[in-house]
């Protein structure tokens, strides 16, 4: 399970006057089991290339591989390309619709034409993997909380065992404790079902702990590709697209002008901690 | 797809009929309607549309755009030019089965109406696309201020108007954006039956209509917030104030007016 995106270049309104390219020959291959993050400021095209991934979009250029398929030569494509890879839109809790959490998360099994017995365990596991406690199942989906309603949400898509997951700003409006939980389910979900995750955000925080790899866009453009470590050491650079490496790195920068012996590729709190540490133990 | 829809759409250039004062817009609009229900003589459509015709040309909006709108009203175009012509009643019979009658009365009739029915649209058409939503609004709220004495809700009216023209792009988007959540969750709004299809817009309505509510929740709020308690004692950044082109427009409706009666 793969994805290649090759030359894929995509325009809004081509030949008319408020014409906009809202990306620019991307190339990139995306491996099974991966964990990746995209960053990029408002607008760069983010958003436009994960609706690439399933069909939602048609490119103006270029091509979308899954597996080796072109998701775009037929409709049959288009259709197992969107059951194999599963996207989590912005506030995801507003697409709740149905009477009850259990029967909201049935919608896209149902829609894939599985029996009974399949919609229920997948249902179940789902819903169990976002940790929701089997109590709420028959309870309408509008009386949960904002983090709940996310979680809900986020099972519908899940429900359907895409073998990629991407989710587009899924931490977006939650309160810490709320993203930590998230972040530690999706985690647990890549580790045990061997799931793809591709994550959009602008946290640099979360990115920087959590991902594997980080694809940078900035104005159509694909202008990094490279683990979050070697990202985030182009501090200028970033800033300059309007993206803001972790506030970690500022430190550490100061620190290090100061004087201070520590790594220049620290990525997280706990890392320039550990660091910082040992350097004043070792500097007595 | 349904970025398609063009009913009530302000077309943004800059024209003579764009800058005209919105109120001497919304009284040719109403003249202009009068005069399609006085005149009864075929030649008076054909004066009728050259004037029509002269003014679309004043307002530099392509004649395509402004046509695409007719595309809305096509079944019921269909369906009153076919009672028409199936029920009317009159002297010359061409075809008789049952209940339905054809004469060439009946013919006229209907062709008459499609007729109405057409220039009606394109006619108020262009009063939206040319008139920017706030300026339509502050239009009719001065319109309606004299009605304000007995008792009419002059401002809240134009309030109203102006927030439901505010929402229609907004509730677009989120349309488009429910429906491309929905596709990716296995949803097909394309193929099947009409019930099928019916069945298939629920799980879009359904997060419409909370998010519809939830929006106009929060704008009440919002609104609160900034003490807005009404008309009473507003006054306003920008009023309205007829120019020397308004009255040459007054001057040529009440023309258009009185010919439509001559004729």
């Amino acid at each position: 399970m793969s994805i290649e995106i090759k030359n894929l270049t995509h325009i809004y309104g081509q030949g008319q006057p408020f014409e906009k390219i809202a990306l620019e020959n991307i190339n990139f291959h995306i491996d099974k089991g991966e964990f990746i993050g995209i960053i990029g400021h408002t607008g760069s095209g983010k958003s436009t290339l994960i609706q690439m991934f399933n069909g939602l979009l048609k490119p103006t250029k270029g091509n979308i591989l899954v597996d080796g398929i072109d998701i775009n030569l037929d409709v049959e494509n288009k259709k197992e390309a969107r059951r194999k890879i599963g996207i989590v839109f912005q506030y995801p809790e507003y697409q709740l619709f149905e009477m009850t959490i259990y029967k909201d998360v049935a919608y896209g099994p149902t829609n894939l034409g599985l029996n009974e017995e399949e919609i229920n365990s997948r249902v179940t596991s789902a819903l169990t993997h976002m940790g929701m406690d089997e109590s709420l199942w028959e309870k309408s989906p509008f009386e949960l909380s904002g983090g709940q309603k996310r979680r809900v949400a986020i099972a519908g898509v899940i429900a359907m065992q895409p073998d990629i997951l991407v989710l587009d700003e899924p931490t977006a409006g939650l309160d810490p404790k709320g993203r930590e939980e998230l972040f530690k389910q999706l985690k647990n979900m890549h580790k045990l079902l061997n799931m793809t995750i591709i994550l959009v955000s602008h946290s640099m925080e979360d990115m920087a702990r959590h991902t594997a790899r980080l694809l940078v866009l900035s104005k159509g453009k694909l202008i990094y590709d490279d683990t979050p470590r070697e990202v985030f050491k182009h501090i200028t650079e970033l800033e300059e697209i309007g993206l803001a490496p972790p506030q970690i790195k500022y430190i550490v920068k100061e620190l290090r002008q100061r004087g201070f012996d520590i790594s220049e590729d620290i990525l997280t709190v706990e890392e320039a901690a550990y660091q910082i540490k040992r350097y004043l133990k070792g500097g007595k | 797809m349904i970025r398609d829809i063009t009913i009530g759409q302000y077309y943004p250039i800059d024209s003579i009929l764009h800058r005209l004062d919105p109120r001497t817009k919304i009284i040719a609009v109403f003249a202009y309607i009068t005069s399609l229900f006085l005149i009864n003589a075929l030649y008076g459509y054909a004066c009728v549309i050259l004037a029509l015709g002269i003014i679309i040309q004043l307002s530099k909006v392509p004649i395509q755009f402004i046509l695409k709108g007719l595309k809305s009203i096509v079944f019921i175009l269909i369906f009153t030019v076919s009672i028409n012509i199936l029920f009317s009643t009159g002297e010359t019979v061409l075809w008789k089965f049952w209940i339905f009658n054809i004469t060439v009365e009946g013919i006229i009739l209907a062709f008459e109406m499609a007729l109405r029915l057409i220039l009606l649209i394109v006619g108020s058409s262009l009063l939206t696309l040319t008139t920017s939503p706030i300026q339509l609004t502050d239009g009719i709220e001065i319109l309606l201020n004299p009605l304000a004495k007995i008792g009419v809700p002059a401002h809240e009216i134009a309030m109203m108007m102006s927030i439901a023209l505010r929402f229609i792009p907004i509730l677009l988007e989120e349309t488009d954006k429910i429906m491309k959540a929905q596709t990716a969750r296995g949803a097909d709004f394309e193929t099947g039956s009409i019930i099928q299809r019916a069945k298939a817009m629920v799980p879009i309505m359904v997060p419409l209509f909370v998010s519809a509510f939830r929006r106009a929740d929060e704008l009440a709020m919002a609104m609160e917030a900034r003490c807005y308690r009404g008309g009473a004692g507003r006054t306003r950044m920008n009023s309205l104030k007829y120019q020397t082109r308004d009255k040459i427009a007054f001057v040529v409706i009440i023309l258009f007016i009185a010919f439509c009666i001559w004729i």
